[in-house]
């Protein structure tokens, strides 16, 4: 694997090592090693079951939660191994949120979609969740569209008022990381450009992973680009390379359409 | 395999500037040509084919953009369309370059020339070789290729140099205006011919670009050398 040719790179947020996860005994992804970094956008790509999403859901231990599955090798977050003994993995998801390809608001309004989280993690304050609320929709750049009907009911937001709305929700409780799986895709133009331009101003102070099938959408929002194919980490590197000269006869053929 | 009739486009794309890249390699010879055997008839004929030459021009800048906008293209497929994109301008130059050389046939009209021209076709044959390997590279992939064309512009550079030095001490020796005239003609056919070998160059770096990912313009000899020889290592032929 090649590394990354990139001006000095800050310490990784997330360091994996010889990554592989299995359902049921097959193999899903294999002896994947790489560092992803802070205030970047990596994107993932690669054909349906190439294991992208298999790795994204790994880091933050959302695979627990499918029967079957075993993990192997070593995920350190900041330094720290996520899958070690004693680790609190309602924190973890916190510290790593994750945006779905479908929207999933919660059955109630938009203001208590946002302060959700930090009720849950203790904060009563009405005030405080006023501030919290009003300060992640605006980081979310849903607040001017809906400031006046904060207690209306999040599902009568439009498909990309309500991704924006999931994405508040991790900014409410100070998530560090956001994982995001094909966060636009059941998107219009409009609104995906308007999810393209969020995840740019993000990225100043997230560590955000993207899985997409879009690859003019890799190419637009994401630094690096790391592409799979059946379960193998088969190129990562700096978009713009990846994209005009990939190193790999795989990667070329697959963003080509010449791929099989 | 999918995406196969973007595929077709871009063969066909690439078909059209090997098409473009013909006419130019006529041009030029048809140009000195004329000139050598004060053919006006020829000069003229060069002319009409400049303005086709500027036409394919036009019609595969078109093509390019329609591609770009309409495919996205990427890696490989970026790289061949943005080559297209750049060496149909230096076609077009050298096409422009020929058509001058016609000019100074006419302009020379049928006044004795003022020595037999020998320098002059040889370095005609020098870079419409040089045109011709550059367009065989772009079909071929062949970064070596395109390397030995970069080589040739230094005897083309060379013979020019030389040229320039007799043709400049013929002039001063020349009592009458009309030979000293001619001589300066000639001069700049040859330096016509010159910059058609700087154009050819262009048109062998971009296609180092095209194979290796590698820009190798405006930089010295030894990184065309280096693209190539990065290529070669990892067995990347990228036809």
């Amino acid at each position: 694997m090649d590394h990354v040719h990139a001006p000095p790179v800050p310490a990784p947020t997330f360091t994996v090592r010889n990554l592989t996860i299995a359902y049921s005994g097959n193999p899903a992804i294999k002896n994947v090693s790489l560092d992803l970094y802070p205030r970047s956008v990596t994107a993932f790509i690669g054909p349906s079951g190439c294991g992208k999403s298999t790795f994204l859901r790994a880091l933050n231990r959302m695979n627990d939660l499918i029967p079957g599955v075993t993990t192997q090798g070593r995920i350190l977050l900041e330094g720290e191994d996520i899958y070690a003994p004693g680790v609190d993995v309602v924190n973890l998801r916190k510290r790593v949120g994750m945006v779905f390809q479908r929207p999933n608001p919660f059955p109630m309004s938009i203001f208590d979609n946002v302060a959700y989280g930090p009720r849950i993690h203790g904060v009563t304050d009405r005030d405080r969740l006023s501030a919290i609320v009003e300060r992640s929709l605006t980081a979310a750049a849903l607040w001017d569209e809906v400031k006046d009907r904060l207690h209306k009911s999040a599902l009568d937001l439009s498909g990309g008022q309500q991704q924006r709305l999931c994405i508040a929700r991790l900014l409410a409780v100070d998530s560090e990381v956001l994982l995001m799986d094909e966060p636009a895709s059941a998107l219009d133009p409009i609104s995906t450009g308007k999810i393209e331009d969020l995840i740019d101003e993000l990225k100043n102070r997230y560590t955000i992973l993207i899985v997409t099938h879009n690859m003019q959408q890799a190419g637009r929002v994401s630094d690096r680009t790391a592409f799979f194919l059946s379960g193998e980490l088969i190129e990562y590197g700096l978009t713009a390379e990846v994209f005009e000269s990939p190193r790999d006869r795989r990667t070329e053929d697959y963003i080509t359409g010449r791929f099989g | 395999m999918t995406r196969i009739s973007f595929h077709q486009d871009l063969e066909q794309l690439q078909q059209n500037l090997l098409h473009m890249g013909s006419l130019v390699e006529d041009a030029i010879y048809n140009a000195v040509d004329s000139l050598r055997r004060q053919d006006l008839a020829l000069a003229e004929q060069v002319l009409r084919a400049d303005d086709q030459i500027d036409r394919l021009e036009s019609e595969l800048e078109t093509e390019c953009m329609r591609l770009f906008a309409l495919q996205q293209p990427l890696a490989r497929d970026l790289r061949i369309i943005g080559t297209v994109l750049k060496t149909i301008t230096d076609l077009e130059r050298m096409g422009d370059e020929a058509a001058n050389i016609a000019e100074i046939t006419l302009r020379v009209g049928d006044q004795p020339l003022i020595k037999p021209l020998i320098d002059i076709p040889r370095m005609a044959e020098l870079v419409k070789a040089m045109v011709r390997k550059g367009l065989d590279a772009f079909v071929r992939r062949d970064v070596e290729l395109a390397a030995e064309v970069r080589r040739s512009d230094n005897a083309v550079d060379a013979i020019y140099a030389a040229l320039n030095d007799e043709l400049v001490e013929m002039t001063m020796r020349f009592q009458s205006m009309r030979e000293a005239k001619q001589a300066f003609l000639l001069l700049m056919a040859a330096r016509h011919l010159e910059r058609i070998g700087d154009h050819a160059t262009n048109l062998a770096e971009r296609v180092v670009y095209m194979v290796t990912g590698h820009v190798v313009s405006h930089q010295p000899p030894s990184a065309l050398e280096a693209a190539g020889q990065g290529a070669a290592e990892t067995g990347d032929s990228r036809e």
